[in-house]
């Protein structure tokens, strides 16, 4: 599968990275070279194989559903690079 | 005579029990060491008034009798873990500035255990390299060096495999994802295990792909990883992927006896175009294991091939959503924003400063196989090879097989800049022996067995069963013995 500017520029927006028009036949020509290699998985026989969900298999552990941690509010501000009253801030969102 | 921080675990821990040396006077030589080892680029973070505060503790502990093994021993942590009130950047832009408020499990076990932090250490971003070149700080540079060039010394735990092979400090923590531990491991002469996984807490480890990311230690020896592995491990109620299984004392696994096992030979690990060097060492370590006594058995792992295109969808689709979480809201860098910026161009702009180019293609990649018409075709039918991948080592394991051995990396280490600058699948390649081992979540130990005849050190793979990281360590030990491999890189730094 190659990937045409189109789609380099749909899947860079979709990742939410800028990427400049004039990068974008570079981008293109790179994923393109990548998922080339992948296409290799196509000769595999995967007929009647389940996807690998978990490579070793557990039952997740169960617990109580209850509250077990809270109240650092400021912690988790601590590292925000713009953060007022208690909350994250950022760039209006709504109009 | 040896500077104290020359030595490994095993002889600082008795020296340190008998009174012989103080925790302070270790941790003195390592700092010593560290900053005269400034021209490799390996310490990125030094925390020498920690390491100091920690040492003198350790001493105390000493002092009371009973201390843990890895009392007062100084490592290196990888720049992934996360570390309380300490730069926890995992090599990129986008987490500068950020000092987490609390401390990963892994580091939490070391440093309950009395061992001393020197610094960060350099690794590739986000772990997503083989080469150390991918990190914000700039590439490490190996301490092996043959001729003019500057080497690499492999990745992405390039810093810790580094300061290791420098002895910069005893031992230092990595991680692996494809095979982030034994290659640098087999680029720098050291010794590296990625445990079984879910063996060690990945609370607190910055993700990377977290069905395949596993942290280990990085050594000089096989004890050394063998005692270090055993404070990092244990079941961890705040990761729900680690493994409620009891740790056995890997060090008492490591008896140098393998009469009798049975070690597989995997045909398609022979592959066109590898160095007739490193069929060599093969072939050597081979010898080396039946003249111990094992039985080598020639066995198949058919699928081995795709093991590369399967990881290179599944590791960036992983990543993809992992590192959605660098927007700019909570932690790290956020862009400088244009009059009428809103917040799609908030996040957009802060992703394409922050991440590095490998990182940004990884993303994308993951974005692209993960979306509506490709996920079928490439995630899932990857995720189906993966679990063919790993039957082909449940039936090498039920037919008898206690080890396999192969080689660790297709080259010695390369020059920096040398590799991948074309076409980012080139470097992929170095990967070819290590990642199937992530994708089945298998045991694998990197052990140093030789030099090449360009003067640089070459490692062997050696992969186990499931939660046996003790009988294959046992297995590394006899190869480690065999091999009688001493070198140490001439002091050029």
């Amino acid at each position: 599968m190659s990937i045409d500017i189109d789609t380099a520029r749909k899947v860079a927006k979709l990742a939410r990275i800028r990427v400049e028009e004039a990068a974008l036949p570079d981008l293109a020509r790179e994923l393109s070279g990548i998922l080339g290699f992948m296409e290799q998985l196509n000769e595999v026989n995967v007929d009647g194989v389940e996807p690998m969900t978990s490579v070793t298999p557990m039952r997740l552990k169960r617990r109580v559903d209850v509250v077990t941690d809270g109240n650092m509010q400021a912690q988790i501000l601590k590292n925000a690079p713009d953060a007022r009253e208690g909350f994250f801030a950022v760039p209006k969102v709504v109009e | 005579m040896t500077t104290p921080n020359s030595w490994t675990i095993t002889a600082a821990r008795e020296a340190l029990r008998k009174g012989e040396i103080s925790a302070v006077d270790l941790t003195m030589s390592c700092l010593t060491a560290m900053d005269a080892g400034d021209a490799l680029n390996a310490f990125v973070h030094k925390t020498p008034e920690i390491a100091l505060e920690q040492a003198r503790a350790a001493d105390a502990r000493l002092k009371a009798g009973n201390a843990p093994d890895m009392c007062g021993i100084p490592l290196g942590i990888k720049d992934l873990f996360c570390t309380k009130g300490v730069p926890s950047q995992a090599g990129s832009n986008i987490l500068k500035g950020f000092k987490p408020e609390y401390e990963s499990t892994v580091t939490a076990k070391l440093f309950d255990a009395g061992a001393v932090m020197l610094g960060k250490l350099s690794m590739d971003e986000f772990a997503m390299g083989s080469s150390n070149e991918t990190a914000c700080y700039g590439p490490t540079v190996s301490p092996w060096k043959v001729d003019s060039r500057q080497l690499t010394p492999g990745g992405s735990s390039g810093g810790s495999a580094a300061a290791v092979a420098a002895d910069l400090c005893l031992a230092a923590t990595g991680t692996d994802t494809g095979g982030s531990i034994r290659q640098p491991a087999a680029f720098t002469g050291i010794t590296g295990i990625k445990p079984t996984y879910g063996r060690v807490s990945r609370w607190g480890i910055v993700a990377y792909a977290s069905s395949l990311d596993q942290a280990g230690p990085m050594t000089k020896s096989v004890r050394d990883a063998a005692i270090f592995l055993g404070a990092m491990s244990g079941h961890d109620a705040k990761d729900s992927t680690s493994a409620d299984i009891a740790v056995p004392d890997f060090e008492a696994a490591l008896t140098g006896d393998i009469r009798g096992k049975k070690i597989g030979i995997p045909r398609e690990y022979r592959l066109d175009g590898i160095p007739a060097e490193i069929d060599a060492l093969w072939q050597k370590g081979i010898e080396m294991m039946r003249d111990a006594g094992a039985e080598i058995v020639d066995i198949s792992l058919p699928h081995t091939k795709y093991a590369l295109p399967a990881y290179y969808v599944i590791a960036p689709a992983e990543a993809s959503s992992n590192l959605a979480r660098y927007d700019g809201v909570r932690y790290g860098h956020r862009a400088k924003l244009a009059a009428g910026d809103g917040i799609t161009e908030m996040y957009e702009k802060t992703r394409a400063e922050g991440f590095g180019p490998e990182v940004q293609r990884r993303i994308m990649v993951g974005t692209y196989v993960l979306s509506a018409g490709f996920y079928d075709a490439y995630y899932n039918r990857a995720r189906k090879v993966r679990a063919l991948i790993k039957r082909d080592f449940e039936l090498a394991f039920a037919a008898g097989i206690d080890a396999i051995l192969t080689p660790a990396t297709p080259s010695s280490a390369f020059g920096i800049g040398e590799m991948g600058s074309a076409d980012p699948v080139e470097m992929y390649l170095n990967d070819v022996f290590t990642i199937t081992v992530n994708l089945a979540g298998l045991p694998g130990v990197s052990v140093p067995v030789g030099l090449d005849q360009k003067g640089l050190p070459l490692g062997l793979q050696l992969i186990g069963r499931p939660w046996e990281e003790g009988d294959l360590l046992n297995h590394a030990y006899v190869l480690e013995r065999a091999a009688g491999f001493v070198c140490k890189p001439q002091k050029w730094w």
